[in-house]
């Protein structure tokens, strides 16, 4: 309760039905001021449902939500006054120069042209489209429109931002820039909300995160955290059909996948030392990381 | 602890001067787009007005008591309005809605759907308006009306438009994708231009369709018009005014539940 005492967002026991299925089933969060919180989980794990239950946009079938201090459906259009929402799906507004879509997307929080004429010199700094002001939206590539979207979502200065994947589809290049502009607004004092189906991306950005899957979460804590709990420090990936038993003693834990087994060892020793004498053998050594956990936790198998 | 009334998909809509800021992003992109839109308006009337009421009118000595072109002017009025507020809510607030995703980037702003709907409720009712404006200018430009009664019908063109983009909306709510909506043109739109009194009198009909053309809201919009434009008062103004609020507000009652269901799920 102390947690959800000073949160900027909480929910406690979020319960959506979609017929006869239950996509958010029982769901806790809560976010600390200043923190980044990512939502992970396959797909279909109910991440959207929650995104979209969080915003107000869809009303729960049980539980409660304050945002901002208000409660969640009941006064979510108030909150969202002080909310910034990158969504999945670009929404820019193909008919509108780059300056035109902050300007229209300002006046729909209320604000005053000249209020945001003021803001948007800023907002095109932030993200690296001062160049661009005048530019059909047509005519940027994938990563200045997912710049303009963050901007977008930032022209009413809110507190909290909300991004659903916002580097899916992006290049390496404009991955790390727009990681740039997160933590610059983290630096900033924002308070950020992620999902992301790229657990590199979760663990560079996230002071804590939450696994779900089936609508429940799976686990909770920080990516460190999480990693030393759940997985050896250690991971060794063995590539090729003959490689079954080798390893068998020199790990704690080994999985086939496929053409692949993984060894999760404390100390890969000796283990490495075998592998060496039989050169023919692709492998890779490296330590465990997120997607060790968020595999083991939710399974392997396809979710489509 | 608190007394909360929950709002359902059924709850009345909430009205709020929100929505000025939904029609002026609508208003923004018209302006970029005006001078064709504009032609649109006022080409596609003016060739049918011109070309059936002197091509046909010449063939006929008088329809009703007037020229062929005084009585078809007021038809094209309430048809050109109808049918500019009937593409605005069917294609263009679909694209909105479904396609561009407008619609979900105003939802996560401080914009409610109830908000979203009466802009563009607003919104198209505007551009009907100035459809049938230009319908105006050309009636004037004719000499095909010289009464002072003409001045009321800027207010029958805000009602003609708000009752057909109520109705259009309530289809934009269901439809799938842009097909869908052939079948409101060839099972709504189409029958109401042919029976309604656009380009001859109702009366002419046998009695089961004029039946049926006294229940479709165009019939009332001309009822409305046809003698403002020829200068004399209509007869049973509330009957009218009734029917078109009445499919009007329905409608967009009805869009707005619907769409409520579609989008808030």
């Amino acid at each position: 309760m102390s947690l959800n005492a000073k949160a900027v967002l909480s929910a406690t026991g979020l319960r959506k039905s979609y017929g006869a299925s239950e996509v958010v089933a029982g769901l806790d969060l809560a976010l600390v001021s200043g923190e980044c919180f990512g939502l992970l989980g396959p797909n279909g794990a109910g991440k959207t449902t929650t995104l979209r239950l969080l915003l107000g946009l869809t009303r729960p079938d049980g539980g409660t939500i304050s945002l901002l201090g208000l409660p969640v459906p009941e006064k979510a259009r108030e909150a969202r006054l002080k909310v910034g929402v990158v969504p999945q799906v670009d929404s820019l507004d193909p008919d509108f120069t780059v300056t035109e879509n902050l300007l229209v997307y300002g006046r729909y929080f209320g604000l005053k042209d000249h209020e945001i004429q003021a803001r948007i010199p800023a907002l095109l700094e932030f993200a690296e489209l001062e160049g661009k002001a005048e530019a059909s939206i047509e005519s940027l590539s994938g990563g200045m429109k997912r710049r303009l979207t963050l901007a977008r979502a930032l022209v009413n200065d809110p507190d909290v931002i909300f991004l659903d994947e916002p580097t899916t589809g992006l290049d390496p290049q404009a991955r790390h820039m727009m990681w740039q502009r997160l933590r610059r607004l983290l630096g900033e004092g924002k308070t950020i909300l992620l999902t992301t189906h790229f657990m590199e991306e979760a663990e560079r950005l996230c002071d804590r995160l939450l696994i779900m899957d089936k609508g429940v979460a799976v686990t909770t804590g920080a990516p460190r955290d999480l990693i030393a709990e759940h997985i050896e420090p250690h991971v060794v990936e063995i590539y090729g059909d003959e490689v079954k038993s080798n390893c068998a003693g020199l790990c704690q834990r080994q999985e086939q996948v496929g053409e692949t087994l993984f060894c999760y060892a404390a100390d890969p020793h000796d283990l490495l030392a075998q592998l060496q004498q039989q050169c023919e053998l692709r492998y890779l050594h490296r330590p465990s990381n997120l997607e060790d956990v968020f595999l083991k936790l939710t399974g392997r198998e396809l979710r489509e | 602890m608190s007394l909360k009334t929950e709002k359902t998909d059924f709850s009345p809509p909430s009205l709020s001067w929100r929505f000025v800021s939904v029609w002026r992003r609508n208003f923004l992109v018209w302006r970029k787009l005006a001078i064709p839109s504009i032609l649109g308006n006022l080409a596609d009337p003016a060739f049918y007005m011109l070309g059936l009421g002197y091509g046909l009118g010449s063939l006929l000595p008088e329809v009703a008591g007037v020229p062929y072109m005084t009585f078809l002017a007021a038809g094209t009025l309430c048809y050109s309005t109808m049918n500019s507020a009937t593409f605005e809510s069917l294609y263009s607030a679909f694209s909105r809605m479904h396609v561009q995703k407008t619609w979900d980037a105003m939802l996560n702003a401080p914009l409610e759907l109830d908000d979203v709907m009466l802009g563009e409720l607003a919104w198209a009712t505007s551009k009907s308006v100035l459809s049938g404006v230009a319908i105006l200018a050309i009636i004037l430009a004719l000499g095909l009306a010289d009464s002072w009664l003409l001045l009321w019908t800027l207010p029958l063109l805000v009602l003609i438009g708000f009752c057909f983009t109520g109705l259009a909306l309530v289809m934009n709510a269901l439809s799938p994708n842009y097909d869908f909506f052939m079948y409101y043109f060839t099972l709504a739109i189409t029958p109401m231009v042919l029976l309604c009194g656009v380009f001859y009198p109702v009366e002419q009909l046998p009695a089961f369709l004029q039946a049926v053309a006294n229940w479709l809201p165009l019939t009332h919009a001309i009822g409305l018009a046809r003698p403002l434009v020829q200068g004399e008062w209509p007869q049973q103004i509330l009957a009218h005014i009734g029917v078109l609020l009445a499919y009007g507000s329905a409608g967009f009652y009805l869009a707005l539940v619907l769409v409520r269901r579609r989008l808030l799920k």
